[in-house]
């Protein structure tokens, strides 16, 4: 794992510091709440409908057990004993109060972590794949380049009064288990002629108006990258709409002006910018790389797996994933167990979670933009005790990937901009197929909730999506089918008028029970809903 | 530098419109849309050009000083209007020496404001080392 020199504690100390002068400036009435409010974002800091929250980055969803045991204790100390892992590798603290923030900054900093630029209309934190490092269908690690990433856009002079928010995602496997094409920028490293280099995807998103970013470039090698980006940020600053914060994003820059276009533009600044020099040496990559070495596994694990214990079986057969070394596998720790709340972790539990990472993960875990924990390192011959202790925690639900390992926004019980509930939602539905081998005879199916049209939830990235809207000032939940946020990405279409909370579990069992009768060998949910289309669909549901 | 934070001058400062038909001016106004890139080809006689933040949120202006730095103006470059004390830093980065903010700023919150960072990870137009370069040598 990439670790701080003074240079990178620094930074993170100074911006602890500005930020308790700033909060110290506010509550003196020094600075107005209009003014303070884009720097208590750049510092992750939301006003929601009951409390502040607090959105904490952790860099490519990589993170040691020193800092997930920390943001235990500030769950425990500042907040009511719980956290929500999202859908952007960020953890929220949902009952913040904004006298304790510089105090919980402060303690975040002595464990190399921050809330830096977690919101506000700045550079993201950075996205990755989740198995970065061990999964056996990457061409290299992403995270090294992700990392060079967070420290050029960490503090970014001229891009931290953007139009709009922006999100970058990096990713090097063939699978893309991060929905990378629905970033602001995704990237996909590549390999030409022997080197690595990165494919850059622009004008992605999800919100109002979901859009699948189209391939602005190619190949840009490592020593271009950062002019690139910079050069791929400037236009947007210069020219991304400013009139209409629904239309501020780099997507509908791009959808306005057309890929060539912007690419065109793009090529001309980067010819300027290429001549100031900032892209820095090979040796400050080689420098970063070096922190994701492979940790030292065991050489001589074994690949036997005794599988006779039925739960685990279905476990393993469910929640844990190839790794690219012998005798080891990636373990996938679900936090979606049928009566939870999705992406909710108790202190408690996160303190579990870091205790098996330190003892089997070679002191690694790892966040998915599924609301899920990864252990990326472990033995095989270790699953079994992982899995006791996994279920003793009741962090052991054998569903990953399967329709109640949803995706959900915190909806109405948190959020200020909410239409709808989220939660209750996911619960009924998962309440509905809580039978097991029901949901694995129904196979892989991705639902996803989103309590608003910002699609936090990523409803439009969906088999099945779910989105919460206000009818005459009532709950009520619109449908849509076909949505992908993997390789196969695509964007969900509405299957038709509305449901309420209980209308739209029945919908999804009718749809689900269509999709039985009408699959053919091996196919998934959304493979039969591209093949035979919306109607049958629609009939099942509306009759 | 403290000293820019709440800059005056006499000379006259024309609009970009003003400046580009009118020949002999040598003080100009950007506003938010306007593209800095139409001033580079005279350069050598702009003494000044201000850039204008009509909201602090607007941060096209952050993108036109940089663009005039890199292009090698050497004059003063100033921000005016609604410009914040925790925007100076990256100002200042962007190639800024001079604020005219439309509430004037309190030099020792500014003071603060600019000595937040100790170092800087990228390179801007200001003459800061970036991190990677203090690593590297
Ligand atoms: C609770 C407070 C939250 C607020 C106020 C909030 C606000 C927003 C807004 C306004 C958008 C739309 C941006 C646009 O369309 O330009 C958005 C998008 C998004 N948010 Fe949130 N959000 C919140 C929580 C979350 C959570 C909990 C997650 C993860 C589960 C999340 C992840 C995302 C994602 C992935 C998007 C879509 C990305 C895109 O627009 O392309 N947000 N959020
Ligand atoms: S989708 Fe809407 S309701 Fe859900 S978290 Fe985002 S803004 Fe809030």
């Amino acid at each position: 794992m990439y670790q701080y020199d003074q240079y990178d504690q620094a930074m993170v100390d100074a911006r602890v510091a500005e930020f308790a002068d700033q909060v110290k400036r506010r509550l003196s009435g020094d600075m107005t709440e209009d003014q303070f409010k884009p720097l208590r974002l750049m510092n992750g800091l939301y006003l929601q409908l009951h409390a502040y929250m607090l959105r904490v980055a952790i860099p490519y969803g990589t993170l040691s057990s020193k800092q997930m045991h920390m943001l235990a204790h500030i769950a425990r100390k500042y907040d009511r004993d719980y956290g929500h892992f999202t859908t952007r590798q960020n953890l929220q603290f949902n009952w913040i109060k904004l006298d304790d923030t510089p105090e919980i900054l402060t303690d975040l900093a002595s464990v190399e972590m921050h809330a830096i630029q977690t919101s506000g209309n700045c550079i993201r934190n950075i996205s990755s794949d989740q198995f970065a490092g061990a999964a056996a269908d990457e061409i290299t690690d992403p995270r090294p380049w992700a990392e060079l990433l967070r420290q050029w856009s960490s503090f970014h002079p001229e891009f931290s009064y953007l139009p709009r928010k922006f999100k970058i995602c990096v990713i090097a496997a063939q699978e893309d288990r991060a929905a990378m094409r629905l970033h602001d920028i995704g990237i996909q490293i590549i390999e030409k002629d022997g080197v690595h280099g990165a494919a850059v995807y622009a004008g992605g998103g999800m919100g109002r108006t979901p859009m699948i970013a189209p391939l602005i470039k190619e190949f840009v090698p490592l020593e271009d990258l950062l002019s690139y980006l910079e050069a791929c940020l400037r236009v947007y600053n210069r020219y991304g709409r400013r009139d209409n914060m629904y239309k501020a994003r780099i997507k509908i820059l791009i959808h306005e002006i057309g890929a060539d276009s912007y690419r065109a533009q793009v090529e001309e600044e980067f010819a300027q910018v290429k001549a100031l020099g900032i892209d820095p040496p090979r040796a400050e990559f080689d420098r970063i790389a070096a922190f994701f070495a492979m940790p030292d596994l065991d050489a001589n694990a074994s690949d036997d797996l005794d599988l006779s214990h039925k739960d685990f079986a279905l476990w393993v057969g469910q929640n844990v994933a190839k790794h690219k070394a012998a005798g080891h596998a990636i373990v996938t720790i679900s936090l979606k167990p049928i009566e939870g709340i999705p992406g909710d972790a108790t202190s408690a539990q996160m303190d579990l979670m870091a205790d098996l990472a330190l003892q089997y993960s070679h002191d690694e875990l790892r966040i998915t933009h599924a609301q899920n924990v990864v252990l990326p390192h472990v033995r095989k011959a270790d699953l079994f005790a992982v899995w006791e202790k996994l279920v003793a925690a009741g962090l052991a639900t054998p569903n990953l990937d399967l329709i109640t390992d949803m995706i959900a926004c915190p909806g109405l019980d948190y959020c200020s901009l909410a239409n709808a509930r989220s939660i209750p939602v996911a619960q009924k539905i998962a309440d509905r197929f809580a039978d097991l081998d029901r949901q694995r005879d129904l196979g892989e199916l991705k639902l996803k909730i989103s309590g608003c049209i910002n699609a936090c939830g990523h409803h439009h990235a969906g088999h099945i999506g779910i989105l919460g809207v206000d009818k005459k000032g009532k709950e009520n939940y619109q449908l849509s089918f076909g949505g992908s946020g993997a390789q196969d990405v695509s964007i969900a279409n509405i299957t038709g008028p509305g449901f309420d909370e209980d209308g739209v579990v029945d919908a999804i069992e009718r749809a689900t029970d269509k999709y039985l009768a009408e699959r053919r060998d091996g196919e998934r949910f959304i493979d039969t809903y591209r093949r035979i289309g919306m109607a049958p669909f629609k009939e099942a549901i509306y009759g | 530098m403290v000293d820019q934070l709440n800059h005056t001058t006499d000379t006259p400062i024309v609009s970009m419109d003003e400046f580009l038909s009118e020949s002999n001016a040598i003080a100009v106004r950007i506003e938010p849309g306007e593209d800095a890139r139409l001033l580079l080809p005279h350069l050598d006689r702009l003494t000044l050009v201000e850039v204008a933040f009509p909201k602090f949120r607007d941060g096209r202006g952050f993108s036109s000083a940089r663009i005039l730095r890199e292009a090698g103006f050497t004059g003063t470059l100033r921000a005016q209007g609604d410009v914040l004390i925790d925007q100076l830093s990256h100002m200042k980065r962007c190639g800024f020496d001079a604020f005219a903010p439309d509430v004037p700023l309190n030099p020792d919150h500014a003071a603060t404001a600019l000595a937040t960072w100790p170092e800087y990870y990228q390179t801007a137009a200001d003459k800061a080392v970036p991190i990677w370069k203090l690593r590297h040598g």
